[in-house]
């Protein structure tokens, strides 16, 4: 037997339940009880506040990956920094609630935001409800996920070019702005892929946090709402992943060109 | 100056991590909170905002009524779905890497799907193709397929590709001949696996086995849209409103930190063994 067979059972696997779902979302989205209907799929199209929720939660995700960069950088760079066994055990600390589970996590923090917070600063009302509450727990979601690959690169930087740098006389900014930063552009690039393309599609935060208020939906809202109430809309929910797709995919697009213009 | 530094790149640090594990302590310090207040709720009322007093009620009650049926699901369809991904996933990563580049890239470029599509996406698939299967059934007056197989291959099929992607560079690392030779000294092709390939591969197999596990249990997105049964995360969702029993955040943070704990100390102890080897070579320069 060539090992080659060992394979086969998960390429049917692949096939049947990897492959072909993706097909139902095209499927889905052209077709109206097994007919062919693109009325739904152009209204879909056409309706301008799929398309303005779409930049709208950019927007928002956008803010969400920079202050992730901004805060995740710094971890990233102290922990490649200290020696390698310390390290080791702190950046699994970082790591741990990256496995917490996400709704409870995140139950947590409507708790704080509403309780705890509230009458740290003297206030009668709730801090749910708000935008920049969602903003602050899509970040404390996802910082976990900027912080990984920047450490993994970073951790893997040659010492020696450090020193190579401050011997040809660049002083440690410089060193920085110059040496470090540009080669950790591959840890930068797939941080914020790893944090960008999950926050447009976190449901859960406006629904928890934003206590279900439209004014602060994301995209992927609309999609959870087209599948999950009462009678499931397919053709529109599967027209709206559609563009979903299409917007991760010229983002991811935009990602690798950094990621090869920085290695040229 | 460079000590006021150094202190202060801890200070950030504690910080985030503090922040980081906030609500994880919230939660498990109220779960020592007495919610039963007699004067005023003649039921447990779950309400995070007050310390009434110390307790371990909810642990006893943690698994009863229905976030005991979804804790048990959930620990079935990641016990099951686990060990199957990983089956599955080793022989895939055994058969792929003996194949020739084209088909190669292929398969790895679909597998990738589920990694790189966000989880809405891959929940909404599996949720259309049950529908589309279960229509055809019905057509044929055939039973439905449940909720629990539903979880099982939605489960199985978004953690297979973590269990293959960490098989394959082990596979990359280890010599060929290894399996050739096994069948030149007389093993079957199953014993040439089970007794020279496996083994070899094992801490790739097993670290693929810890990811298809979390992964299971963190799972909140797919198993929402599949399934009507709630896994736990599931029902912590729904029932956010009426409240929840922090004692979960417990009964979950501590088992996970554990088994990461473990995971990564094997990997720590070997650094440090990596980085006194290290000192000794260089110590041994000096003296030359």
């Amino acid at each position: 037997m060539k090992r080659r067979a060992f394979a086969y059972p998960y390429i049917v696997w692949m096939i049947l339940f990897i492959a072909v779902p993706m097909l139902f979302i095209f499927y889905y989205a052209v077709t109206i009880s097994g007919k062919l209907d693109l009325s739904v799929f152009w209204d879909t199209l056409k309706n301008p506040v799929n398309w303005k929720l779409l930049l709208d939660s950019i927007v928002m995700s956008l803010k969400t990956t920079g202050i992730c960069l901004l805060l995740g950088y710094p971890i990233a760079y102290i922990l490649s920094n200290m020696k390698k066994s310390v390290a080791g055990f702190i950046s699994v600390l970082f790591f741990v609630p990256m496995w917490m589970n996400f709704v409870l996590r995140t139950y947590a923090w409507q708790a704080i935001l509403n309780y705890v917070l509230p009458s740290i600063f003297g206030s009668k009302g709730t801090f749910t409800g708000t935008e920049w509450a969602v903003l602050l727990v899509l970040v404390y979601d996802y910082l976990p996920f900027m912080v990984l690959p920047l450490y993994n690169t970073l951790s893997k930087l040659d010492k020696s070019l450090l020193e190579a740098s401050r011997d040809l006389g660049a002083n440690g900014v410089q060193t920085f702005g110059r040496v470090i930063l540009p080669l950790s552009v591959p840890g930068i690039v797939s941080g914020i892929t790893m944090v960008f393309i999950p926050a447009i599609t976190a449901f859960t935060v406006p629904v928890m946090i934003g206590n279900g208020n439209p004014d602060f939906f994301l995209y992927g809202n609309i999609i959870e709402i087209a599948f999950k109430q009462p009678t499931p809309n397919y053709a529109g929910g599967s027209t709206l992943s559609i563009i979903l797709l299409i917007s991760v995919f010229v983002s991811s697009l935009i990602m690798n060109r950094f990621d090869k213009e920085q290695i040229q | 100056m460079k000590k006021a530094t150094k202190s202060l790149k801890y200070v950030y640090l504690a910080l985030m991590l503090f922040f980081l594990y906030l609500p994880i302590l919230y939660l498990i310090v109220f779960s020592f909170n007495d919610f039963y207040n007699p004067s005023k709720h003649k039921d447990v009322f779950i309400n995070l905002s007050k310390w009434n007093g110390f307790t371990l009620n909810n642990y006893g009650t943690l698994f009863k009524g229905a976030a005991g049926e979804a804790l048990l699901l959930t620990l079935e369809i990641a016990g099951i779905s686990s060990v199957v991904a990983t089956v599955l996933g080793t022989a895939a990563a055994i058969g792929i890497n003996s194949m020739r580049k084209r088909t190669r890239t292929a398969i790895l470029n679909v597998s990738q799907l589920p990694m790189v599509n966000p989880d809405l996406v891959t929940g909404i698939t599996f949720m259309m193709l049950f529908a589309f299967i279960n229509s055809i059934l019905i057509k044929m007056g055939l039973d439905q397929i449940g909720d629990f197989i539903k979880l099982l291959i939605a489960h199985i099929s978004f953690s297979v590709p973590y269990v293959i992607f960490s098989v394959l560079p082990r596979l990359k690392q280890s010599s060929d001949m290894l399996y050739e030779a096994a069948m030149d000294l007389g093993c079957s092709p199953m014993q040439a696996l089970l007794k020279v390939v496996i083994p070899d591969i094992m801490p790739g197999i097993a670290s693929g086995f810890v990811m298809a596990l979390t992964m299971s249990l963190d799972d909140f997105v797919v198993s929402w849209f599949v399934a009507n049964s709630p896994v736990l995360s599931v029902h912590i969702y729904s029932s956010a409103r009426m409240g929840v029993n922090p004692a979960l955040a417990t009964v979950i943070f501590i088992p996970l930190v554990t088994l990461l704990l473990i995971v990564n100390l094997r990997r720590i102890a070997r650094e440090r063994e990596y980085e006194i080897q290290n000192k000794k070579v260089k110590l041994k320069d000096k003296a030359q």
